[in-house]
């Protein structure tokens, strides 16, 4: 038998049934929930009369449409508040752990999920938000499905799949000072495109890949769906183990004894076939930033915005000509001139501990620029938080300038009250640049936190590696 | 689900790549718990001049003349035509359900994002990927034909343009099956009950603290 890939491991692992043409069952071993795309999904149960597969699988929490501020005060928004309470109730009728908005341990599902260590290598996990992917980091097989998938997963505790393609992404040597998984994610899918995984499961491997921490990890899965992968994933090596030891929902004796014996076997064998590489130097990565509308369209903080005159075809060159227009940016300016008027630091990309402390150590003892009008920082989940106040990271935030919010998917999608108004430019960690994903009228460069901070004290891009 | 057998349908051309499935429903409307009434806020911000939110009366907006979707040639379009990448971006079903009740009921692309092209099948949508060149061939053709039509047929999984060119394209014969009849996945699969049953027991004993 050939040599088999983390993704063929884990995929055969989970094949309950497959047709001749491939079309397979894959049983769902964790089943993450929350208020935007599962409502429909519930109704379509109780309209079936169907009930839980498996009501332990799933755990349930409201992450995008929640405050970051004055939570005492609950959801002004009613249309918002009624998607919440819907949550509340669905979760209390069909019995679902659901972490609500007020509980210490809520936050964004791609954050909490593997701080409760309820993503688990091994795992297929699923969830209705594309970036499930995010899980793939622990050696699990995680995409993003939608409603209609929800509910099936829900009712049968499988999904209907056909196995994709295996793409290595390898990343080799070390990564230069400032520059972050956020910034390998961004030259990955600047080199291969947003389309570049579709029909792939990428595995990212490689020393710089092996040196990262867990959370970095996360925020290079976060983004294989940003390369169009619905699926990321990183073997599971002693930085898994020991992240996971000791999490509320990780096994624990004998069981974590047992676990980590199988967990050990999670990597790619040697001499195991993808259908495509990449390669890139870890060592010519430079701080990224994003110019245009998709998260393809970026380049270094030493580049500048190109000109569409030199695009590859005329497909590409109406993209970036529209991309520039909706920017409002002139082909050929230093990425490093660009001023900005808003900075968001947080999302399922970037909202971990990591990152707040990577921010932090930018901002501590200076000033948000005046030209900012607004400087936030979105801790990813409620344990983040208490873990950044312990450590006084938001007083280091406070004292520079920035405001330090309650957890949420905030800014990243807009879909509370924190947006940005039309025209607005904002230093974003987040990991869509789409037009209007942050607000109508909106323009979004995407940044890891360290850049990030930097570009609110500066008001402008600045090379945080140069700091 | 609805059925999709056999389809003669008005063409609307949208000239450009990797949209993305915030731009085909903006974030707003995903407040929304239900599945339908999502069509009059399809590709909001493209075709309203003003900001829409969730309540408005749609019909008073002002629109954006120049958005190829208001423009008379194309109203009461069951085609759309779109380039690479269409669907990128977001797991958001109401994507699907968006264009599903503004009447769309095909889609041709170069490419499609993975999540969007299983969520169209799902809601009586068919995403037909077609080689490049043909895509081009054909906005060309809806371009300079007011009026243009196309005949897509499942079942002989065909596309024909009004001069009697064929086109064949690819589906998925599950996908395919599901859609002529309109078959819901849940039935199907729970006609598998028990060997879901058998793997789960099986998993189960292999991995005893996924089921803690």
């Amino acid at each position: 038998m050939s040599a088999k890939t983390l993704y063929d491991k884990l995929w055969d692992s989970h094949v309950v049934r497959q047709e001749a043409d491939g079309t397979a069952l894959l049983y769902i071993d964790r089943h993450l929930v929350h208020e935007v795309t599962s409502p429909q999904a519930f109704e379509g149960l109780k309209l079936a009369k169907r009930k839980l597969w498996r009501t332990s699988s799933i755990l349930a929490v409201a992450d995008h449409n929640v405050p970051t501020t004055n939570r005492a005060a609950g959801i002004a928004d009613p249309v918002s508040r009624l998607q919440v309470e819907t949550l509340d109730a669905n979760c209390a009728e069909f019995k679902v752990t659901e972490f609500k908005m007020n509980d210490a341990r809520q936050g964004i599902v791609h954050v909490i999920g593997p701080e409760q260590g309820a993503t688990l290598p091994g795992m297929t996990v699923v969830c209705g938000d594309s970036h499930t992917s995010t899980h793939g980091a622990f050696a699990a097989l995680a995409h993003g499905i939608g409603t209609s998938e929800v509910e099936h997963v829900m009712a049968t505790q499988c999904l209907v799949a056909k196995k994709s393609k295996a793409m290595l992404v390898k990343v080799e040597g070390a990564l230069g000072k400032g520059v972050t998984a956020k910034d390998v994610a961004l030259a990955v899918i600047g080199k291969i495109g947003t389309a570049g995984g579709t029909g792939y499961a990428i595995e990212f491997a490689g020393s710089a890949i092996r040196a990262l921490s867990m959370e970095g990890r996360m925020t290079l899965c976060n983004m294989a769906i940003e390369a169009g992968a619905r699926a990321g994933m990183v073997a599971a090596d002693e930085t898994t183990l020991a992240y996971i030891k000791g999490r509320p929902f990780a096994p624990q004796g004998e069981q974590w004894d047992k676990a980590v014996a199988y967990w050990r076997t999670l990597h790619s064998e040697e001499g195991a076939q993808f259908d495509a590489v990449v390669e890139l130097d870890a060592a010519g990565i430079r701080p990224q930033v994003t110019w245009g509308t998709s998260p393809e369209m970026v380049t270094s903080i030493d580049g500048r915005v190109p000109d569409p005159a030199s695009a590859p075809d005329a497909v590409k060159r109406g993209d970036w000509e529209r991309a520039l227009a909706y920017m409002d940016l002139k082909a050929n300016t230093p990425i490093g001139e660009i001023r900005i008027d808003k900075v968001f630091i947080g999302s399922c990309t970037n909202g971990r501990i990591e990152d707040m402390r990577a921010a932090a150590t930018v901002a501590k003892g200076r000033k948000v620029a005046a030209n900012v009008k607004l400087a936030m920082v979105v801790p990813g989940s409620g344990l983040v938080k208490a873990q950044a106040e312990k450590e006084g990271l938001d007083k280091v935030f406070i004292e520079a300038g920035f405001e330090w919010r309650d957890p949420g998917c905030s800014m990243c999608l807009a879909m509370n009250d924190d947006r940005l108004e039309p025209g607005e430019r904002c230093a974003a960690t987040s990991n869509r640049n789409f037009e209007g994903r942050q607000g109508q009228g909106g323009r979004t460069h995407l940044v890891s936190p360290a850049m990030a901070a930097a570009a609110a004290i500066a008001g402008h891009f600045i090379d945080v590696s140069k700091e | 689900m609805r059925k999709f057998e056999l389809l003669d349908g008005l063409v609307a051309p949208l000239d450009r790549a990797n949209v993305d499935t915030d731009a085909i429903i903006p974030k707003q409307f995903l407040k929304s718990i239900k599945r339908s009434g999502f069509g009059p806020n399809a590709f909001d911000e493209w075709r309203y001049l003003d900001h829409g939110e969730p309540g408005m009366d749609n019909s008073k907006r002002p629109l954006n003349k120049e958005f190829v979707l208001n423009l008379p040639r194309y109203q009461g379009a069951q085609i759309l035509l779109a380039r690479e990448n269409f669907g990128c971006g977001s797991s958001r079903e109401h994507a699907p359900w968006a264009l599903e009740d503004y009447g769309f009921r095909v889609i041709i692309a170069p490419s499609f994002a993975d999540i969007f092209f299983h969520n169209c099948f799902k809601n009586g949508l068919l995403p037909i990927k077609l080689e490049a060149a043909k895509v081009d061939a054909l906005f060309k053709a809806v371009e300079a034909n007011a009026g243009y039509r196309l005949k897509v047929g499942l079942e002989q999984q065909t596309i024909t343009t009004p001069d009697g060119t064929v086109y064949k394209f690819e589906v998925d014969a599950f996908r395919k099956h599901c859609l002529l009849n309109g078959l819901d996945d849940i039935g199907l699969t729970l006609q598998h009950v028990e060997d879901i049953r058998a793997y789960e027991t099986k998993h189960r004993a292999a991995q005893p603290w996924l089921f803690a």
